[in-house]
C-alpha cells in the first residue's frame, strides 16, 4: 500500500478544472480582451494575460499546496496537469466559437478575444501553444511552492510589487513623472506599463529588501526584544514619532490627486473608528451608521452655509462642536429604543434608521430647511489662522488631526474600564449585567461615541465638498464602513486603516478599470473571507504584544 | 448566624412550577449543597437568588436585606456572586480581562479620565491589574493572564470563572456544578479548592453538584429538591439514610457512598 506517499491526482485535476473555469469566465465577461491592450510590462505581458495565466499558475500552486509531502517530481507533474487542464475550457471555446456564433448570448466571445487566446496564430498552432504555455505556467506555479521560504517570499513579494506598480503606472506617472527628475525616471522605468528595465528594478529592489529582512530581520527582532523594557518603550515611542512624521509629510510626497484619494480614505477611517467601537468593541450590529455621517454633514451645512439655506452663517470651528453634538444626540435617540434588542433585530432597526434619515433629507417636508434633492450649497471652507483648508494638501491635515484624535480616543478607551465593559457586553450580556455593568449606560455610550466620530467625519465632508446632497448618504456607505472593519479585522485599530486603504483607496486608484472595479471588489471580499476570515490585521496579535510584560514564564504543566 | 434565607419562594414558567414554596436557610461560613435530579429546580433557585429570575411569591433575604426584587448587578454589589453550569466566560477576552470585568463594581474611573489618562484613573487601573494578578494566582492561573479565555483548558476555565466571581469580593458564592466534566484527580483538586475558599477567605459556599463524592465530602448541610420541592434537608449522614431521598434520587447506589 502506498497510500501514505501516494499523490492526490484527483485534487490536481479538480483544481485544474476550477482554474480553467475561472479563466473561461474571465474571458467571457470581457476582462481578458478589455485589458489585453493594457500593458503591465510593456511589450511582454498585459493585464489580460496576467489574469488569464494567473488562474493557471494558481491552479498549479494550489495543487502543489494540497500535496505538501509528495516527492518533488510528482508535484511538478501535478502542477503541469493542473495547468494543462486549466487551458482546456479555453481551447474548447476557441474551437466552438469558430463554427458557431456565440456572440448572440455571449457578447464578449469576440474575434478579438479568440485571437488573443491563440496568440494571433491559426487555430491549431495557437491551441497547441496555449496548451503548452498553460502547462508551463502550471508547472511554474507548482514549482514556486517547492522553493525554500527564503527564496519564495522575496520572489512572490517582488512579483506582487511589479504587478502593483504596473497596475498603478498611470497614476504613478501622473503624480511624479511629469517634470524634472521624475520625468527622467519615468522614461527609464515606464513605457506602456513598466518597461523591462523598470520591471527588473522594481523586482530587484523589493526582492532584495525582502531577502535582506528575511536573513537579518529575525536577529534584529530578537535583539530588540532582548533590550530592557525601558529602552523598548523608547523604541516604541520612536516608532510612533516616525509614523507621525511620515504622515505629516505625506501630502508633499503624494501630490494633489493621491492626497485627494487619501482624504477620502481618511473620512472613511474616521467613520471606521467610530463604527469599530459600536460593532467591534460593543458588538452592536449597526447598519444605519451613515445616518450620523449625514446628520454631522447637514448640521454643518445649515449652520455655516452662505446660501439661502444657511441660518447662522457660523464659521467651521464654531459649528463643528454643534455638528458633533447633534450626531451624538441622534446616537442616543437611536440607542434608547433599541436598548433591549440584540443581533439581527438591532441590525434591522438601525438599517431602518439610516433610511429614515436619508429619506427625510430628500423629502419635500424638510426641503425648506435643508434643500431636499437640491441639497445645501455654498458651505464655506474651514480656515485656521489664515490657512484655508481648500486644496487637498491642506485639507489633509484637518482630516489627519481628526483621525489621530479618533484613534487616540479609541485606543485609550479599549484598554480602559469602559472598553472592558463594551467587550464584556459583546461576549455575554446577561453575565456582564450580573457583573454590575450598567447595560443602558454602556450601550448608549457606544452609540454616542460611534456617532460622534461619524458626525465629525460628516462635518469635514460637508466643508470638503462645499455642498451636500441626500444621495451622498446612501446605504452603501454604511455597508462600506462595515466591510472595511471586517476586512481589516473586527475590533482592531490598524485594521480599520488597512481596511479603508483596501476598500476605499484601491477602488479609487483603479478607476481606470471602470465597471470591473466592483467585480474586483466583490472577488476580493470573497477570497478574503475564505482565506483570512479574521481580517488583514486582527486583534489577537495586538493582545499578545500588549500583554507580554504581564506574563510570567509558564512552567511545564 | 444565617446569611441567606429563602422563604416560601415560588417560581412558575407558564403551567410548570419550577420552585414551589421553597424554604432554605444557609449559615454563614458554611458549605452547603443542593442536590436533586435534573429539572428539580436547583439552577432556577440560583437564578432567583442572583436576580436573573424574579420569584412570583416568597422572599429571599441576604444578610437581613430582602433581595428578591433587585437587579442582578445590585445583588452582585451586595455580596453574592455565582458561576454557571455551562461555563459563561467572556470567551474572546483574556483571562486577565475577565477578572478585571469582575472587579468592575469596585472601579470608579470614567471614560473621560481614561481618555485624558488622569493620574486617578491610572492609579486605579494599576491597582486593579495588581489585584487581578493576585486573584489569577489564587485560582492557580499564574502566568496565564494573557491567554484568551476560550483557549484555556477546561479546568482552567472553571477556575477562571470562580476567580471572576471572587473579584467582586462576595460573602456568598453560588457554584453551579463546579466539577462537571472533570476527571477524579481534577475533581479532588476542585473540592480542596472550594474548601480553601471558605477556610481562607471566609466565604459562604452554596453549591449544586451531581457528584456524590464531592457533595458528601465537603457539605455541612444538604438540601434535596425534587420537582421544585424540598424533600429533605440535613447532614450528609442524615441525607444518606433518608428513605425518601433514596427513593427519589439516590436509588440503589446510595449504599455505596460512605
Amino acid at each position: 500500500m502506498d497510500t501514505q506517499i501516494g499523490f492526490n491526482w484527483r485534487e490536481s485535476v479538480r483544481l485544474g478544472l476550477i482554474g480553467g473555469l475561472v479563466a473561461l469566465s474571465l474571458s467571457l465577461i470581457g476582462v481578458v480582451e478589455t485589458f489585453g491592450g493594457r500593458g503591465i510590462i510593456s511589450g511582454v505581458i498585459s493585464l489580460g494575460q496576467i489574469l488569464l495565466f494567473g488562474a493557471m499558475a494558481g491552479a498549479g500552486y494550489m495543487s502543489a499546496r494540497q500535496n505538501p509531502h509528495a516527492r518533488t517530481g510528482l508535484n511538478l507533474v501535478g502542477g503541469l496537469i493542473a495547468g494543462l487542464l486549466a487551458s482546456l475550457p479555453l481551447i474548447v471555446l476557441v474551437f466552438v466559437a469558430g463554427p458557431i456564433n456565440l456572440r448572440d448570448f455571449l457578447p464578449n466571445a469576440s474575434p478579438g478575444l479568440l485571437k488573443l487566446l491563440i496568440f494571433e496564430q491559426d487555430q491549431a498552432t495557437g491551441s497547441l501553444l496555449l496548451l503548452a504555455v498553460s502547462a508551463v505556467v502550471g508547472l511554474v506555479g507548482a514549482g514556486i511552492t517547492l522553493l525554500p521560504g527564503r527564496v519564495r517570499h522575496p520572489l512572490l513579494m517582488g512579483l506582487l510589487f511589479v504587478l502593483m506598480v504596473g497596475l498603478l503606472s498611470e497614476i504613478i506617472i501622473l503624480a511624479w513623472g511629469t517634470k524634472g527628475l521624475g520625468l527622467k525616471i519615468r522614461r527609464f522605468m515606464f513605457d506602456k506599463g513598466l518597461s523591462i528595465r523598470g520591471t527588473l528594478l522594481v523586482f530587484l529592489i523589493v526582492a532584495g529588501l525582502n531577502a535582506l529582512w528575511g536573513a537579518l530581520g529575525g536577529r534584529a527582532q530578537a535583539r530588540v526584544s532582548a533590550l530592557p523594557a525601558q529602552q523598548q518603550k523608547v523604541l516604541g515611542w520612536g516608532r510612533i514619532a516616525l509614523g507621525v512624521l511620515f504622515m505629516l509629510v505625506l501630502p508633499m510626497i503624494l501630490r494633489t490627486y493621491l492626497t485627494e484619494v487619501i482624504n477620502n480614505v481618511g473620512l472613511f477611517i474616521l467613520m471606521g473608528f467610530g463604527l469599530n467601537i459600536v460593532v467591534g468593541f460593543a458588538g452592536l450590529l449597526d447598519l444605519g451608521y451613515v445616518a450620523f455621517f449625514a446628520i454631522g454633514a447637514y448640521t454643518m451645512g445649515v449652520l455655516t452655509s452662505q446660501g439661502e439655506l444657511g441660518v447662522a452663517g457660523m464659521s467651521f470651528w464654531s459649528a463643528l462642536p454643534i455638528a458633533v453634538a447633534a450626531s451624538v444626540l441622534a446616537g442616543v435617540i437611536l440607542g434608547v429604543p433599541v436598548l433591549r434588542m440584540r443581533g439581527d433585530y438591532l441590525a434591522i432597526v438601525t438599517l431602518g434608521f439610516g433610511e429614515i434619515i436619508r429619506i427625510l433629507a430628500l423629502s419635500d417636508f424638510l426641503a425648506p430647511a435643508i434643500g431636499g434633492a437640491q441639497g445645501i450649497l455654498k458651505i464655506p471652507k474651514a480656515s485656521l489662522g489664515g490657512l484655508e483648508f481648500v486644496a487637498p494638501e491642506t485639507l489633509y491635515y484637518l482630516i489627519l488631526a481628526a483621525c489621530l484624535v479618533a484613534a487616540f480616543v479609541s485606543w485609550r478607551l479599549r484598554d480602559a474600564r469602559l472598553g472592558r465593559q463594551w467587550m464584556a457586553m459583546r461576549e455575554d450580556e446577561d453575565v456582564a449585567e450580573a457583573m454590575g455593568i450598567n447595560l443602558v449606560q454602556t450601550k448608549l455610550l457606544a452609540f454616542a461615541m460611534g456617532a460622534a466620530f461619524a458626525g465629525l467625519s460628516g462635518a469635514i465632508f460637508a466643508t470638503k465638498l462645499s455642498s451636500i446632497f441626500p444621495h451622498s448618504f446612501n446605504l452603501l456607505i454604511s455597508i462600506n464602513v462595515l466591510c472595511l472593519i471586517i476586512v481589516g479585522g473586527m475590533g482592531s485599530l490598524p485594521g480599520v486603516m488597512v481596511g479603508a486603504l483596501i476598500l476605499v483607496g484601491l477602488p479609487e486608484l483603479l478607476r481606470e478599470f471602470a465597471e470591473y472595479r466592483l467585480l474586483m471588489y466583490g472577488a476580493l471580499l470573497i477570497v478574503m473571507m475564505l482565506s483570512r476570515p479574521e481580517g488583514f490585521w486582527p486583534e489577537e496579535s495586538r493582545k499578545r504584544e500588549l500583554h507580554e510584560f504581564e506574563t510570567e514564564p509558564v512552567l511545564a504543566d | 448566624m444565617t446569611i441567606l434565607i429563602a422563604n416560601q419562594v415560588t417560581k412558575r414558567f407558564g403551567g410548570l412550577t419550577a420552585l414551589s414554596a421553597l424554604n432554605l436557610e444557609i449559615k454563614e461560613r458554611s458549605i452547603s449543597s443542593i442536590i436533586g435530579p435534573n429539572g428539580a429546580g436547583k439552577t432556577t433557585f440560583f437564578n432567583c437568588v442572583t436576580g436573573f429570575y424574579q420569584a412570583e411569591e416568597g422572599e429571599i433575604i441576604f444578610e437581613g436585606r430582602p433581595i428578591h426584587s433587585r437587579r442582578p448587578d445590585q445583588i452582585t454589589s451586595l455580596g453574592v456572586a455565582r458561576t454557571y453550569q455551562n461555563i459563561r466566560l467572556f470567551a474572546n477576552m483574556t483571562a486577565m480581562e475577565n477578572i478585571l470585568v469582575g472587579l468592575h463594581p469596585k472601579l470608579r474611573s470614567t471614560w473621560v479620565g481614561a481618555v485624558l489618562g488622569s493620574p486617578g484613573t491610572r492609579h486605579e487601573e494599576d491597582e486593579a491589574h495588581e489585584e487581578a494578578r493576585q486573584l489569577l494566582g489564587f485560582v492557580g492561573l499564574r502566568g496565564k493572564g494573557d491567554i484568551v479565555a476560550k483557549n484555556l483548558a477546561y479546568g482552567d476555565q472553571r477556575r477562571l470563572e470562580i476567580g471572576r466571581a471572587l473579584a467582586s469580593h462576595p460573602r456568598l458564592l453560588l457554584l453551579d456544578e463546579p466539577t462537571a466534566g472533570m476527571n477524579p484527580a481534577e475533581t479532588a483538586e476542585m473540592t480542596a479548592f472550594i474548601q480553601r475558599l471558605r477556610d481562607e477567605l471566609g466565604i459562604t459556599i452554596l453549591l449544586i453538584e451531581h457528584q456524590m463524592r464531592v457533595v458528601m465530602g465537603i457539605s455541612e448541610t444538604i438540601a434535596v429538591l425534587d420537582y421544585g420541592e424540598k424533600i429533605a434537608e440535613g447532614t450528609p449522614a442524615e441525607i444518606q439514610g433518608n428513605p425518601q431521598v433514596i427513593e427519589a434520587y439516590l436509588g440503589r447506589g446510595a449504599a455505596e457512598v460512605t
